[in-house]
């Protein structure tokens, strides 16, 4: 008998309101629903978050690592892009 | 070398008698005409948590894929979690200095008083499967009328145990579902699994003695009433599954809760027990 794999998933979970959900990792799972309870199983256990986003790694298009000359470099010593030259005040919070 | 009192080893005993008076009030647990059919039913509580739960930690390692194999151990660990509760309070009901530890390390086959249900074998994961619904869709229905116990101890326990028993009886519900309504292979499986445990699911709902008395002191529900909203449960997912309900007696096998146990219990028992028979007292 052939052993058929269940399509891998993309596991992003928020930890806390307000902040952004963000990836654990991934796993397998024969649907979408499945994959949700999967992910509360392997990724939540230790109360690490109050939401999750499941997405089918094969939907993701990731960028080549091959072109990482002409993708990154050029950003590369233009500081001025970063907002660093103003004062934000403690009111604002996390950003 | 001095004798130093041992720092690491907490005296179990009387940390549990320091949490138990910091525990709402409760008249049912000193009531002295209660006290044996309470401590009975204590028991068969924890002990349907715990054979359960050590029955799922059997899987642990080998589970047909990694997440149903983490799936499984949750479930496990949040039953030992919730047998901890039921003996604790078992132990205090009966007054006699005995743990929840003791309890569940140092009975006897014939003292358990577990459904048979719960200790068969897992079998193939169509057997541990639908083991595990037919019970769950049991277990939830009575943690939900607990949670409304005449008993605030009891209530506290059953309201804590209920929000873990929800999702493992939407888990295996889910379950049967998909694998009754899959393949043919799968199909076969879990009718042959549930052709195999029904004749042991009528002993959740067969009341005796015990039952009634905590049925009459409003701790617990009444098992007959607990039977439809069962039955409703069960009809509903086994039809979704494509599964068919055996045409026979559902309570050919019972006496578990009175300590009449399957020859496999004293197995489970050999290796959960090992460590506390052959080196009592022994912690880390």
């Amino acid at each position: 008998m052939s052993k058929k794999e269940w399509p891998l998933w993309e596991i992003f979970i928020r930890g806390q309101h307000g902040l952004n959900h963000r990836h654990v990792g991934s796993l397998h799972a024969p649907d979408a629903e499945m994959a949700i309870r999967n992910a509360r199983d392997v990724y939540t256990r230790r109360k690490e978050g109050v939401s999750i986003w499941v997405v089918p790694s094969a939907q993701i298009t990731a960028s080549s690592p091959s072109e990482k000359g002409p993708m990154y470099d050029p950003a590369e010593s233009k500081v001025y892009r970063h907002p660093t030259f103003y004062d934000i005040p403690d009111e604002v919070g996390h950003m | 070398m001095p004798s130093l009192p041992d720092a690491a080893t907490p005296d179990a005993a009387a940390l549990a008698k320091q949490a138990a008076a910091h525990q709402s009030h409760d008249p049912h647990v000193a009531d002295v005409d209660l006290q044996p059919a309470l401590f009975d039913w204590l028991c068969r509580m924890g002990d349907n948590s715990l054979v359960l739960g050590h029955r799922l930690s059997e899987w642990c390692g080998h589970g047909p894929a990694l997440e149903e194999d983490i799936a499984l151990a949750n479930t496990a660990l949040d039953l030992i979690g919730q047998t901890q509760m039921w003996l604790a309070l078992a132990g205090e009901v009966e007054d006699a200095g005995r743990t929840a530890d003791d309890l569940a390390y140092l009975r006897d086959t014939s003292k358990f008083r577990n459904l048979k249900l719960v200790e068969l074998p897992n079998d193939d994961l169509a057997v541990t499967l639908m083991r595990g619904f037919l019970f769950d869709a049991f277990h939830f229905e009575l943690l939900k009328e607990l949670a409304g116990s005449s008993s605030p101890r009891v209530a506290e326990i059953a309201a804590k145990a209920l929000k873990e028993v929800s999702y493992h009886l939407e888990r295996s519900s889910d379950l049967v579902v998909r694998l009754g309504d899959g393949t043919t292979e799968s199909h076969e499986r879990m009718q042959a699994a549930l052709n195999r445990l029904w004749p042991y699911t009528g002993e959740m709902f067969k009341a005796d003695g015990v039952d009634e008395a905590v049925a009459e002191a409003g701790i617990a529900p009444k098992l007959s009433d607990v039977l439809p909203v069962w039955q409703r449960t069960v009809d509903d997912v086994l039809s979704e599954a494509t599964l068919a309900k055996p045409d026979r007696k559902f309570d050919a096998q019972t006496g578990g809760k009175q300590g009449r146990h399957t020859e496999h219990l004293g197995f489970l028992l050999a290796e959960m027990q090992f460590l506390q028979r052959a080196y009592p007292g022994a912690s880390w």
